[in-house]
């Protein structure tokens, strides 16, 4: 699990990265800087997770692999690793001008490695 | 303010209000280990209210002596997960003496990282609110029932 969140905190701009469970927002491994709160990121995440996952049932456009929140200082990227019910997410947070590309590639690689 | 959320104690309503609204809970009780209700969110019906503030009493109790017995310091909190509910207990201490909060959450529409979360708020809040230099009232044997009554009245709205 440190592996792979070792390879996404590598990333240029990235300021942390965690495994969530996705049922209850709580922190399964983290590696983040200090100042951030990883218990309310992992908390609010998971929420968000569960909320967009109705959504887009809802909607019919399946299960989301991927989701970035742009904010002015910073960003929320997230993939939800295999049954995104009952299953891990995982977290990066990023300064504004990371880049998205590079942090994905890595997410889905340590959702691979982990789920 | 929700209107089902009431209080015996006033200093109590803005925190309680707060972390419903922020965590999204079903049902809370605030409540001494002695199983004192002081404010409760969610509730309808008195008899509820009275089971599981004694219920939550004796785990409060029951875990607080299994601690004991292993020579640790009180458990800070206790949660349970099923499969559409979760809850949540935990203690913490504030000038009003060791208080008691007892969470209940669907799953669909909060978590246990979320109730933690707003949780810490809640007991933060409770501790900043509690008043200063209270000593806990003793309730006698021969009052206990007009005041658990007046209790219940007031978490009711009667």
């Amino acid at each position: 699990m440190s592996t792979a969140l070792d390879l996404i905190t590598r990333v240029r701009g990235v300021r942390g990265a965690m495994l969530v469970s996705a049922d209850d927002g709580i922190v399964v491994a983290e590696q983040l800087m200090e100042g951030i709160k990883g218990g309310a990121v992992a908390a609010l995440a998971a929420s968000l997770a569960g909320r967009l996952r109705r959504a887009m049932e809802a909607a019919g456009t399946g299960t989301s692999v991927f989701w970035h929140l742009q904010a002015e200082q910073g960003a929320l990227l997230v993939v939800p690793g295999g049954n995104a019910a009952g299953g891990i997410l995982v977290v990066a947070v990023a300064e504004p001008d990371v880049n998205i590309g590079l942090v994905r590639l890595e997410l889905l690689r340590a959702a691979e490695s982990v789920v | 303010m929700s209107p089902q959320t009431r209080a015996v104690e006033s200093w109590t309503l803005k925190p309680l209000t707060d972390f419903v609204r922020e965590s999204s809970v079903r049902l809370v009780l605030v409540l001494t280990p002695a199983g004192q209700v002081l404010a409760q969110s969610g509730f309808s019906r008195a008899v509820d209210v009275m089971s599981a503030a004694a219920l939550a009493a004796a785990i409060v109790a029951s875990t607080g002596e299994l601690a004991r017995q292993l020579r640790q310091p009180p458990f800070a909190a206790l949660s349970h997960q099923g499969p559409k509910n979760g809850f949540f207990l935990a203690t913490f201490t504030a000038e009003r003496g060791t208080l008691a909060v007892l969470a209940v959450y669907d799953l669909d529409v909060s978590s246990l990282g979320l109730v933690q979360l707003f949780y810490e708020q809640l007991a933060a809040d409770l501790k900043t609110a509690s008043p200063k230099g209270a000593v806990p009232k003793q309730v006698l044997a021969a009052d206990f029932e007009r005041e658990l009554t007046d209790s219940l009245n007031t978490l009711f709205g009667r």
